[in-house]
């Protein structure tokens, strides 16, 4: 027993930032960032917080699903970091939407949605739940260097849910991480005590750019390909994939690996960036609104991200 | 043997149709994030590991690269 999506919901932030706002102030230019990474532009916070973005995805998932708050046996919310560090973004969800059930965060960086997902497949398979809200809430423009070329130019925020229950349409879900605190790092709070004397990493993101290209296009083809095995399905009976939007060019390096056709890969990287956990089931929502997805078809969700950790799943459509 | 592989590969990266050793990248409009694609595919083709560090500019320097850390 696993389970079947329900409802799919998202929000984004009003503020729209473009690369000809960006090479404003940095020295850069929609040329570059468009080829280099296939981005166009990104919504960027500016009054909205973490759980008010959480709030109204997991409001449209929960209407889409037609499904009321109190009908839900657990909230997880994946984020690398909410307006606070507590209470979590999943139990402000909780609190905001009227929900009764317990609530928790989970950060799995980039690839946390698919880490979501493996954890509530486990709730389901105890018999612990009926219903699942999981919620991916995501505001990398608080944690990038806004100085550094390189990598502010990368990131979005957004929020995407899915309402999940009891079902069969999950056919398989495959997690991997391995330790790493070079390639990928944000660092945390250092606070002011007056003992500590270790320096604290720094509290901006680092990325060492070619290294984890290298990392993500590998790992994502490896994971699909043994999401499909373990699927019992060929990676040819895939419908689409929804792949971490981190940039077109790993993206295609993926699809081209996979040999998959590229009308097969679902993209809107070009207007929302990196966001991060929140990039798949944004992608979701937004695909499934477009009326992209027939009954039956077969979804390939797959990410990759700091830890690192990646994973995959197939999913059947309904 | 490598040379002729790389060369081919590159075909398929540009389509300026003189490729040598001194092309450089930017002249045949290939990026950085191309050469990891060639690097990543030339792994596979040759059945080997190569720790890409420094940047490559030239067709000749990619070539030597994979000569020489080719195991």
């Amino acid at each position: 027993m696993s389970f079947s999506i329900l409802g799919t919901g998202s929000a984004i932030p009003e503020t729209v930032v473009t690369n000809d706002d960006l090479a404003e102030f940095l020295d850069t230019s929609d040329e570059w960032i468009s080829q280099r990474t296939g981005i166009r532009e990104r919504r960027v916070s500016a009054g909205e917080t973490a759980s008010q973005l959480a709030t109204a995805a997991a409001s449209r998932a929960l209407k889409n699903a037609s499904v009321k708050p109190g009908e839900i046996d657990l909230i997880i919310c994946s984020t690398i970091g909410g307006e606070y560090i507590t209470p979590t973004t999943a139990c402000m969800v909780q609190q905001r939407i009227g929900a009764r059930c317990p609530a928790f965060d989970v950060n799995g960086a980039c690839a946390g949605f698919i880490t979501a997902l493996d954890i509530a497949k486990s709730y389901f398979d105890a018999g612990r739940t009926d219903k699942i809200l999981v919620v991916s809430s995501e505001q990398m423009t608080r944690y990038i260097d806004w100085s550094d070329r390189s990598s502010c130019v990368l990131f979005g925020d957004a929020a995407g849910a899915v309402l999940l229950g009891r079902g069969e349409n999950l056919l398989s879900i495959v997690t991997h991480t391995a330790g790493n605190d070079t390639l990928l790092t944000i660092g945390g709070v250092r606070g002011s005590s007056p003992y500590l004397s270790a320096a604290a990493p720094d509290s901006t993101l680092f990325m060492d750019g070619g290294e984890v290209y290298k990392y993500a296009v590998n790992a994502m083809a490896r994971d699909v390909a043994e999401a499909a095995a373990a699927a019992a399905i060929e990676v040819s009976d895939i419908s689409y994939v929804l792949s971490h939007q981190a940039n077109l060019r790993i993206i295609q390096a993926t699809q081209k690996k996979l040999g998959i056709g590229a009308e097969r890969f679902c993209v809107n990287i070009d207007k929302r960036g990196n966001t991060s956990s929140a990039a798949i089931p944004l992608l979701l929502d937004e695909c499934s609104s477009q009326g992209k997805f027939t009954r039956g078809d077969l979804l390939a969700m797959c990410a990759f991200g700091g830890g690192l950790s990646d994973g995959a799943c197939i999913i059947r459509w309904n | 043997m490598v040379e002729k592989t790389i060369l081919e590969m590159l075909g398929e990266y540009t389509d300026k149709q003189e490729i040598t050793r001194e092309s450089t990248f930017d002249v045949l409009g290939i990026d950085s994030l191309d050469v990891f694609n060639l690097v990543m595919e030339l792994e596979e083709k040759l059945g080997c590991t190569l720790e890409l560090d420094g940047s490559l500019k030239t067709v000749g320097e990619l070539i030597d690269f994979v000569e020489a850390n080719k195991k």
